[in-house]
């Protein structure tokens, strides 16, 4: 493990303060990724800023029928609060579908957002890695890259974003509050993350003495049509090598809403609004699932290990779109694929 | 203002209720609370595995929830209650799934089951699990190398309808 400087912050305004006085200072909550990377020397914060204990734990109905969470909720927490379990279900499985229970009790909401991939070659310090050490060039292009990304990747990085959580918050249009030095501000969940481009060290378009404060889901849950499934390489406790997040809203035999998200396929929740909108107003049959697959994985590119994840990717979005029109969404706990 | 990497910060002072009784240590801040409870407080029954949350070797109770202590700064628990393998016991009656592992033979080396009774406490207390695939899934953090998961399984259900 690396060595550090240590500070609690008391509140919001300190924490920000404290970011923006030291340039090498990182935040900690969970911790669960960080303690990770700095006993790997991938991460090297000079001084840790301990947010664990501001009062960001609070879930509250919002004045136009939705919910705002507080940053620091750990992911337990809101899979299992009744107001989640009701009406955004999809989000809980999410959840329960990642990690493992003792870290989903560490995890902080804000803290799952700032994961960074899993990317052996990003945790291999012996290893070029445009995304840990900018400049130095990518080793999963040319390398062992079964597990990356094929779709907005660029030649800088191929890694994918891990979260589950992000995937069905990316499908539920959920917004990140912000707090920074100069103010307060919001971002949808579909922007908060970026795609590699030239500067793959940059995961997310949070800026440097910003932090998270909340998470806040609009009023629509989907709470009776929606699945997540997680295709792995075992059934529990893995990262995704596919994932799916599918909600639908019907107007009686016609779909009048519908949102998609794929995890495991990018360097950050996959979505298109072509997708979307071409299943609204149709029928939910397997055609129409097929049409919005292939819409949805427009412009997949794969490398050498990786080809097999656009089939896999196009058959997961049909299974789970047909887990949501049915009502019978994928559990957590029970394997079997309906 | 850059904080020089050469510099040692200062021990800091910190006090958590472990199995009952208060310790106060005077630690460095990248001391994870793992070390702390092994290297400082003597108290080895909590495993150190794999070291990176993938095991569950380490899992631990703060504040009646279970998490792997190997992920864990000890100064970001200043004030917990922790309750390690060593404090499951009460006044020489073993807790009812340490007695439940030995009535079915959950183990073979031994070296995963403080981590896994800790976090099968933290299991019954959250009380998520109704069937044998529930545990299975809310168990998955913990791995066990001599394969004893069905035996885990089963002394789990007999604890879960101990009276």
């Amino acid at each position: 493990m690396i060595n550090f400087q240590y500070s609690c912050a008391s509140d919001v305004t300190e924490a920000i303060g404290l970011l923006a006085a030291h340039s090498g200072a990182k935040l900690i909550a969970g911790g669960t990724n960080l303690i990770d990377l700095m006993k790997e020397s991938v991460e090297k914060p000079t001084r840790l800023i301990d947010i664990s204990r501001l009062p960001l734990r609070q879930i509250e109905e919002t004045g136009d029928g939705g919910l705002h969470i507080g940053a620091l909720v750990p992911n337990s927490d809101l899979a299992y609060h009744p107001l989640i379990e009701e009406r955004y279900p999809l989000l809980a499985s999410a959840i329960l579908a990642g990690a493992s229970a003792q870290l989903r009790n560490m995890a902080s909401v804000g803290g799952n957002l700032m994961q960074r991939t899993r990317c052996a070659y990003f945790y291999d310090t012996a290893t070029p890695c445009n995304k840990r050490t900018p400049g130095s060039g990518c080793s999963a292009v040319d390398g062992l890259n079964r597990n990356h990304a094929i779709l907005g990747t660029s030649a800088f990085c191929i890694a994918t974003n891990p979260s589950d959580m992000s995937v069905a918050l990316a499908a539920l249009d959920a917004v990140v509050h912000i707090a920074g030095p100069s103010g307060e501000r919001t971002m949808g969940m579909r922007e908060f993350h970026r795609l590699p481009g030239d500067t793959p060290h940059v995961d997310t378009n949070l800026e440097r003495s910003e932090i998270i404060t909340a998470i806040e889901l609009p009023p629509r849950g989907f709470a009776g049509n929606y699945s997540y499934l997680k295709i792995r390489d075992r059934v529990s406790y893995a990262f995704a090598i596919v994932s799916v997040a599918a909600a639908l809203e019907f107007d009686g035999h016609a779909i009048r809403k519908a949102r998609l998200a794929l995890g495991g396929v990018a360097h950050k929740p996959w979505c298109s609004v072509e997708a979307e909108a071409a299943l609204q107003g149709q029928p939910a049959t397997t055609d129409h699932f097929a049409r919005a697959a292939d819409l949805l994985l427009q412009g997949a590119r794969t490398y050498a290990h990786n080809g097999f994840k656009v089939e896999l990717a196009r058959r997961a979005v049909m299974r789970t779109l047909t887990q949501a029109a049915n009502a019978s969404p994928q559990s957590q706990a029970h394997k079997k694929i309906a | 203002m850059t904080d020089s990497t050469n510099q040692i910060p200062d021990r800091i002072r910190l006090s958590f209720v472990v199995n009952g009784t208060k310790r106060t240590l005077d630690l460095v801040p990248w001391t994870t609370l793992l070390d702390a409870l092994r290297d400082h407080l003597g108290l080895t029954g909590t495993k150190k595995g794999c070291d990176h949350g993938q095991c569950g070797a380490c899992t631990v109770l703060v504040d009646g929830r279970r998490i792997n202590s190997c992920l864990t700064l000890a100064v970001m628990k200043d004030g917990a209650e922790i309750t390690t393998v060593e404090g499951l016991a009460q006044d020489g009656t073993l807790h009812p799934l340490q007695q439940a592992f030995i009535d079915h033979d959950a183990f073979q080396c031994g070296y995963c089951t403080p981590g896994q009774l800790c976090s099968a406490a933290g299991l019954l207390s959250e009380g998520r699990a109704k069937d044998a695939d529930e545990i299975r899934e809310l168990m998955s953090g913990n791995l066990c190398r001599c394969g004893a998961y069905p035996n885990i399984v089963a002394a789990i259900q007999q604890t879960m309808s101990w009276p």
